[in-house]
């Protein structure tokens, strides 16, 4: 190989943490803004370094507003429910995919692909969901329209199974007659647990972020996720404050930190993933890289 | 074994694909017949079967307004930027970060360019807000104030859009594309960069010789991958990021937002469906024209 010749090493370092800090300090702007004090930051503006270190915005989120912490429930709720739903019908449906000698295999791996080619859109879909399924306003909105099943997910676990799991195995277990079902439950999955892990996480990841469901499909704010909030925010800085009752709400929405809570709210919606994701960036990347070059 | 057994023993494998094919079936193919909406004349009050047939009217509407022009040119011109940009900045990266010697330090530099990709688009605007807001943003006030420039009223001026979308999208996407191209370099057979070191080869001669040349395929294929796409926009990235707001609509307007402010905001459903339809089709048949592309280019990549 190349020596390692030092000034190179110190050039691409450079560029790299140029690059580095182009992705992070974003982020540190939203932090800083959400813990600098409201009149300080109207005065002197965003900055990287809170001038004036004040904690209001998280007290208010924390809590004075029923909002946030049920908008966290929610997400919560949603994002394990879905996930798991969606792990689920991706296994079931990779699964049986995945044997070589199952009558019909093409056809229905066909009936898979072609979702990855043609849709109908949101129009369609979305008259479907509030007209014939009337899911608007429920908590299902943000769960079963277009998450709960993946095509190219199921391609990856049918994938996994196929070049992973030996069929000697899978035979040994028929001849110990124990049913399809059971071996799937007890001999495939703990045998295929690192793709389960990167699906989790990508699918987790999908939920948590997703905003359209809610935006399309909710009106009643009470069951918004805290994308939704967000969202919501974004346009209508005085949401949260609009959400409390009576003669209390108009005095505190006078004196609210709106920015610092807007920016709190926005750095709560973020955080989780951020603190989890450095422990487990190998299975992001592993998913990543698998879903894009070998579908 | 009798045909009628072979097939009972599949019974099980049938069973459990049944709640994925129902979901499939109502999520994905109900829609796609449902794209005949777009030659309806929707009344919710009488059903959609029912509602009369409207022939081409709905598209005649929609492409004899202006808007047909504006989204398809603004969908198309916003990719084709990001699909250059993003394959040139990602396979840069991504070789710089092949160049690295510390395996820890190189680890925690991919750590960090993917966070972005992994924030959600709403959050994403509230950071370009920080920076652009009028009256507090951290242009206007920090920067622009230090060098004594005039605050720019960025939600206001179209002209500024193009830039900070690009911008925006690459700074979100690049992590992604860039692992990618890391993943499929690292995988290179050391073999080649040893024989040209040996053919006394310089570092650049052996990137644009062995790492490039050898990069190839992947990129044909991302980048057709892509092309197949180009008739889809992010909806986020062009409706919350510049907040939604009026003046700038002519730039930030794709089909993907104009399929939602017709259906959601104005009510307009014959003219979002027509537009919808025209984007499913006109998406199909690009991802079919690039898949027959990449089938003749390189058969192994192909999506099918």
């Amino acid at each position: 190989m190349f020596t390692h010749n030092k000034a190179f090493q110190v050039g691409a370092n450079f560029i790299m943490i140029l690059l580095s800090l182009t992705c992070i300090l974003p982020f540190i702007l939203l932090i800083s803004a959400s813990i600098t004090n409201e009149s300080s930051l109207l005065m002197n503006g965003y900055a990287f370094f809170p001038q004036e270190i004040s904690w209001d915005a998280y007290k208010f989120l924390l809590y004075d507003s029923s909002s946030i912490v049920r908008g966290y429930g929610i997400t919560i709720f949603v994002t394990a429910v879905g996930t798991t739903a969606n792990l689920l019908l991706t296994i079931l449906l990779a699964y049986p995919l995945s044997r070589p000698d199952l009558p019909g295999k093409n056809t229905f791996s066909f009936l898979v692909y072609f979702t990855m080619l043609f849709n109908g859109g949101l129009v369609p879909s979305y008259i479907m969901w509030t007209q014939a399924f009337h899911i608007k306003n429920t908590i299902w909105a943000l769960i079963v329209p277009s998450l709960m099943l993946n095509a190219f997910y199921v391609i990856m676990m049918r994938t996994y199974f196929t070049s992973n799991i030996p069929n000697e195995i899978i035979e040994a277990a028929r001849i110990d007659s124990a049913g399809e079902m059971r071996i799937l439950f007890t001999v495939v999955l703990p045998m295929s647990l690192p793709m389960i892990a990167t699906l989790c996480l990508m699918v987790g990841l999908g939920y948590w972020n997703n905003w359209t469901n809610g935006l399309y499909y909710l009106t009643d704010s009470s069951l918004f996720s805290i994308q939704n909030i967000l969202n919501r925010m974004l346009q209508d800085a005085q949401f949260l404050a609009s959400g409390m009752a009576g003669e209390a709400a108009a005095e505190l929405a006078a004196q609210l930190p709106t920015t610092g809570i807007r920016m709190g709210v926005a750095v709560l919606g973020a955080l989780p993933i951020m603190l989890i994701y450095p422990f487990f960036q190998k299975y992001f990347v592993k998913g990543i890289t698998i879903g894009a070059v070998k579908g | 074994m009798s045909k009628a057994g072979k097939w009972r023993r599949f019974i099980p494998f049938y069973l459990m694909m049944i709640p994925s094919l129902i979901y499939l079936f109502i999520n994905n193919y109900i829609p796609m017949f449902g794209l005949v909406i777009a030659f309806k004349n929707v009344n919710y009050r009488i059903g959609i079967l029912k509602s009369p047939w409207a022939g081409l009217k709905n598209f005649e509407f929609l492409f004899r307004t202006k808007d047909a022009w504006t989204i398809t040119r603004n969908t198309i011109a916003y990719n084709l930027v990001f699909i250059v940009l993003g394959t040139v900045i990602a396979i840069a990266v991504a070789i710089l970060l092949n160049e690295i010697s510390t395996r820890i330090v190189k680890n925690v530099y991919q750590t960090i360019i993917l966070l972005p990709y992994l924030i959600s688009i709403i959050v994403v605007s509230y950071i370009v807000m920080a920076f652009l807001s009028y009256d507090t943003g951290f242009i206007n006030k920090t920067l622009f104030g230090a060098i004594g420039k005039e605050a720019i009223s960025w939600y206001n001026e179209p002209k500024y859009w193009p830039f900070i979308l690009v911008v925006v999208y690459i700074w979100k996407h690049f992590g992604y594309s860039c692992i990618i191209y890391y993943a499929t370099v690292v995988g290179f057979d050391r073999g080649y960069y040893e024989a040209a070191v040996i053919d006394g080869a310089t570092r650049w001669q052996s990137i644009r010789l062995v790492t490039l040349p050898m990069l190839k395929p992947t990129i044909i294929t991302l980048t057709l991958m892509n092309i197949g796409r180009i008739f889809y926009s992010d909806f986020g990235l062009f409706y919350q990021v510049p907040l939604n707001s009026g003046p700038l609509i002519d730039v930030t307007n794709t089909i993907d937002t104009y399929v939602y402010r017709g259906l959601i905001t104005l009510n307009d459903v014959g003219m979002s469906s027509a537009a919808g339809f025209y984007q499913s089709i006109v998406g199909f048949i690009l991802v079919m024209l690039a898949n027959w592309v990449v089938n003749k280019v390189d058969k192994e990549n192909a999506l099918f």
